[in-house]
């Protein structure tokens, strides 16, 4: 006889964005979340509804219908797929553990194919600008402990990140920073967010201005003088005054979201902001942080890093890691057409792709591995359901500033689901034995 | 049974007194043993050099800085790739090789056993996850005290055993091996972008002082008999004139030891073994250093070699690396760490015309040289901050060779040259002593007992090279020496074949070495709740969520001892 009771599970680690908080508790039932406590709306909101319509069993593609079938089948027939692709795609990996990654890795070696992460379509540029000029940065807990002055730069953590500002900024409490009293919160965006609103300054600029005021920034930290009267829409005064705030500060920080990455200049937006950071060092202590956004891109760059030495869009089809965003990237590997299969875990490109790679994408086989089903799961050949991190089965993530943290599963997952690391490596034994094959 | 017989080599075990004599290693179950039946494999190495495997003091191969390293440079690795195979996987090089080409490169040139340096406490789990990926060698990582706040404030205090219990209880959190202090007090100013000097500064906000940090945690490791000492970076590192502050951070602990046993390791000597007042009066500190050295026996330290080459500088000593983004103009990475560290990266070529580089190149070899006991100066390049490891074999020749140091000095900048002792230096290292400064010695450091030698009982990781001694001197004949060295003939980990002929033929998975040092129950329970209670005050993540549990090891290798408290 199994008795059962509610179970009030402490520091419980959210799996949505990227600040990773680690003091939810929930409480759970007959192996059910009954509700959760210390969480933001976004991690209410999956941790109540992540049970809600999903897959229960494997799907293949039969006679063109995706249909019910065993997991040594699917299995079989995603190995199939990958071991006789010439030149397959590997994407997703930021919404699952570092597990899956290493195996994903292994297996995009094993296959030939080039491995993405979803890096891709939104920190890429962060990376191409610390590529070239480095990065002034710090754990969570040192902006924490010790900034006074806090930039939030096309970026709206009140939506994205919601307890990023209470747990780690301007509302934080710190061992030399006791409040926001201490603290000054600013705010450079195209439009009054709900950020901007808790902000002490915000400064409106116009759209796709980001790299001419952040030029505009370096010359008045130089002294020099800016010569025209509104720069980005932004007057020089108050580009002045936002430069003296700047070096005047015992430390600061700017954390930078797609508003800088994604608009025009890209990488040279970045690439401007690390200047900036790094020039302000020789003032004051300055840092600058990327406000990643899935619970593990960080984790995924990093696993891709250490393996293969890049960060992300790593093509293995030579047989070593080759590293060219722009030619490797994913989007562009799938609007060239030249993929001849796609491993999708833990991501929706169709959802978040251009057309043009969605009709690509229909016209390949594609295997996903998703919890839930998606806009890429009707077009693919193989559909793998699998548990959830961080409530159905655990593994190492790692937040926006690359601490690393340990999930645990809080309920066991539905009878007959695997996770994605049992999932992908099963596929790799399975390729594996095929290459054999192909080689003998 | 798994059984090994290692044929007719000239063997080089100086633990044991055997120095190239030809003799039979006998391996049963990844042990040496003294005998093994008729049915064991047989490997011959007649004609070749069989040492212990290698083991690497101070290696910068995993964690978040070095990884941080790899992301700011796509430009070193693209010029050195390693395929995928059936054996091996796939990665890149250079300075800062990919975590299973590092294994594999290690394991070629004959090393079995390598320690990760510089661990930040909250990170550890990262730094763990590429040992895991980090194939054949058995490894450890030291976790960085010498910054952080409860450090600091229980040495402040004078509570000197609920100091030791908090480290016991981090390294068993961290999986951690031993105690490493990098610029202690320093870090946690370059925290608000400010600087130490020397041993007396005051650290902000926490009235502590250098040299008292060092004394309490040299103090903490022999309660809780850590196998290691403490492994010091000091203070004032690339500092122009630091030799002293070397001399004084070795001197500040003279007292704490009984019968001259080692109680304090300073590491990359050569970084902090200036003179001079200026830059254009920069010399080497190295006879003074080797001089305190030669007199005190409490002292280990290793060489920190440079090597002329691009190479990717990375440190916890972020004010440090900070500099040298002014001095190079280079890209500069910097990250801190919440309570504990911090860490800088900035890529850099040293060059044989310029003038410090060449005095720098000049400092490490004269420490070797002029250290006269092997047993207390190691090789190492501080990987990859002097260089990469693969250029170790260059480094034995520059030792063993002193044609081959002339042949390097012709080509240096002449004022250094000129300002060096090194060209009258003749002392020459014997295949003996370089079996100590790269395996004896470095497992005698570390305190493992089982490595280092081929003694019964000792774990069989073996290096096989095609050298022969009699044959070959290599005072003359260094180049043949350096290009054996470069590929070893085989790589024997706990008694499996893994490199033959300079290829691998087998990846096992390493063991993962930390330190359990047991303190009293109570005692531990005390600083357990103290620390429970500032917990939350201090880090952005739950204690709960901060300790490593034992098995997110791949291979975890505990060793357990008894504190004093």
């Amino acid at each position: 006889m199994t008795i059962l009771s509610k179970t009030i599970i402490p520091n419980v680690i959210c799996t949505f964005c990227g600040s990773t908080c680690d003091d939810l508790q929930v409480t759970v039932e007959d192996e059910k979340v009954l509700s959760v406590r210390s969480g933001c709306s976004s991690s209410l909101s999956k941790y109540l509804n992540y049970n809600a319509d999903r897959y229960l069993s494997p799907l293949v593609r039969k006679d063109g219908e995706l249909r019910d079938a065993t997991y040594d089948d699917a299995v079989c027939r995603s190995a199939e797929i990958l071991a006789n692709a010439k030149y397959p795609l590997l994407y997703g990996w930021s919404s699952t553990s570092n597990e899956a990654s290493r195996a994903g890795i292994e297996l995009a070696e094993w296959v030939g194919g080039v491995i993405d992460n979803t890096t891709t379509v939104c920190h890429g540029p962060t990376l191409l600008g610390v590529h070239d000029i480095g990065e002034v940065s710090a754990s969570l807990g040192e902006i924490m402990h010790r900034a006074d002055l806090v930039v939030y730069w096309g970026s709206n953590p009140v939506h994205s990140h919601p307890h990023h500002i209470m747990r780690y900024t301007s509302m934080s409490t710190g061992r030399f920073r006791l409040s926001k009293k201490n603290r000054t919160m600013v705010v450079v965006d195209v439009r009054r967010t709900d950020t901007a609103k808790l902000a002490d300054q915000f400064i409106q600029i116009t759209p796709n201005g980001d790299y001419e005021l952040m030029c505009a920034l370096r010359m008045a930290i130089r002294g020099d003088e800016l010569e025209q009267d509104v720069i980005s829409g932004v007057p020089a005064e108050k580009i002045e005054e936002l430069a003296e705030l700047m070096v005047s500060c015992q430390f600061g920080v700017i954390f930078f979201g797609l508003g800088l990455t994604m608009t025009q200049g890209r990488h040279r937006n970045v690439d401007v902001a690390l200047s900036l950071v790094r020039d302000l060092n020789a003032r004051t202590k300055f840092l600058i942080m990327p406000m990643r956004g899935h619970f593990n891109v960080a984790g995924a760059n990093e696993v891709s890093a250490w393996v293969t030495g890049f960060p992300y869009a790593v093509d293995l089809s030579q047989g070593y890691p080759r590293y060219n965003p722009g030619d490797t990237t994913a989007v562009d590997v799938l609007v060239r057409g030249d993929c001849d299969a796609a491993l999708v875990v833990a991501s929706d490109p169709v959802a978040s792709f251009p057309i043009e790679v969605s009709r690509h994408l229909a016209k390949i086989p594609v295997i996903t591995i998703d919890p839930h089903p998606s806009a890429t799961t009707p077009i693919s050949e193989v559909v793998f359901p699998t548990t959830v991190v961080g409530i159905e089965t655990g593994g190492c993530i790692y937040r926006m500033d690359g601490v690393a943290i340990m999930t645990r599963p809080v309920v066991s997952p539905p009878p007959g689901l695997h996770s994605d690391v049992e999932i992908l490596r099963d596929i790799l034994a399975h390729v594996k034995k095929l290459k054999a094959g192909q080689q003998a | 049974m798994n059984e090994l017989l290692i044929l007719n080599g000239y063997v080089y075990d100086p633990l044991n007194g055997i120095e190239g004599e030809r003799a039979d290693i006998s391996i049963r179950d990844g042990k040496v043993v003294e005998s093994v039946g008729t049915g064991a494999k047989i490997i011959d190495a007649s004609g070749m050099i069989v040492m212990p495997g290698g083991v690497d003091i101070h290696s910068h191969i995993a964690g978040s800085k070095v990884n941080a390293g790899r992301i700011l440079r796509p430009e070193d690795h693209e010029k050195d790739v390693e395929r995928h195979t059936a054996i091996t996987r796939a990665g890149t090089g250079h300075s800062i090789p990919s975590t299973f080409t590092t294994g594999y490169r290690y394991a070629k040139l004959g090393y079995t056993t390598v320690f990760e340096p510089a661990t930040p406490l909250l990170k550890a789990r990262h730094t763990h996850e590429e040992l895991d990926d980090t194939p054949i060698v058995d490894k450890g990582c030291f976790p960085l005290f010498g910054n952080d706040w409860r450090t600091m404030e229980y040495l402040r205090q004078g509570q000197l055993e609920e100091c030791a219990a908090y480290v016991a209880w981090m390294l068993r959190a961290t999986k951690g091996y031993a105690i490493k202090i990098v610029n202690p007090g320093g870090v946690e100013a370059w925290g608000w972008g400010r600087y130490l000097v020397g041993l007396e500064d005051r650290v902000p906000n926490f009235d502590i002082t250098p040299r008292e940090i060092v004394r309490g945690l040299c103090k903490v490791n022999k309660m809780l008999h850590l196998p290691h000492t403490i492994h010091v970076h000091t203070n004032d590192l690339a500092k122009i004139g630091n030799y002293q502050t070397t001399i004084d951070t070795m001197d500040s602990v003279r007292d704490l030891s009984s019968d001259s046993k080692p109680v304090i390791h300073i590491t990359h000597v050569q970084f902090t073994g200036r003179t001079g007042s200026a830059w254009h009066s920069v010399g080497s500190g190295a006879p003074e250093i080797a001089d305190y050295v030669n007199k005190h026996g409490h002292v280990t330290a290793d060489m920190g070699q440079v090597v002329f080459m691009n190479t990717t500088t990375m440190t916890a000593d972020g004010g440090f690396q900070y500099m040298l983004y002014q001095l190079s103009g280079n890209k500069w990475m910097n990250f801190d760490v919440e309570v504990e560290t911090g860490a800088g990266i900035v890529p850099y070529r040293y060059r044989r015309n310029n003038y410090v580089n060449a005095v720098q190149w000049g400092i490490g070899l004269e420490l070797a040289l002029l250290i006269k006991d092997p047993w207390r100066v190691y090789m190492t390049t501080d990987h990859p901050n002097g260089g990469d490891f693969t250029k170790y074999p260059k480094i034995i020749c520059w030792l063993m060779s002193r044609k081959a140091r002339e042949k390097s000095l012709a080509r240096i900048n002449s004022i250094a040259r000129n300002k060096l002792d090194l060209p009258d230096i003749d002392r020459e290292y014997s295949f003996s002593e370089i079996a100590v400064v790269t395996r004896a010695g470095t497992a005698n450091a570390l305190g493992l007992k089982e490595k280092g030698h081929l003694g019964v009982g000792a774990d069989a990781d073996v290096a096989v090279y095609n050298i022969n001694p009699t044959k070959i001197d290599p005072s003359r004949d260094y180049r043949l020496v350096r290009r054996a060295l470069k590929k070893a003939a085989f790589t024997i980990k706990d008694g499996r074949t893994v490199v033959k002929n300079g290829e691998i033929v087998e990846t096992p998975i390493g063991r993962t070495y930390w330190v359990d040092s047991a303190v009293s129950e109570d005692l531990n329970a005390k600083v357990e709740s103290q620390m429970r209670k500032t917990f939350a005050q201090y880090y952005t993540v739950q204690m709960d969520n901060y300790a490593m549990a034992d098995s997110e090891l791949a291979n975890s290798n505990r060793i357990k001892v008894k504190a004093e408290v």
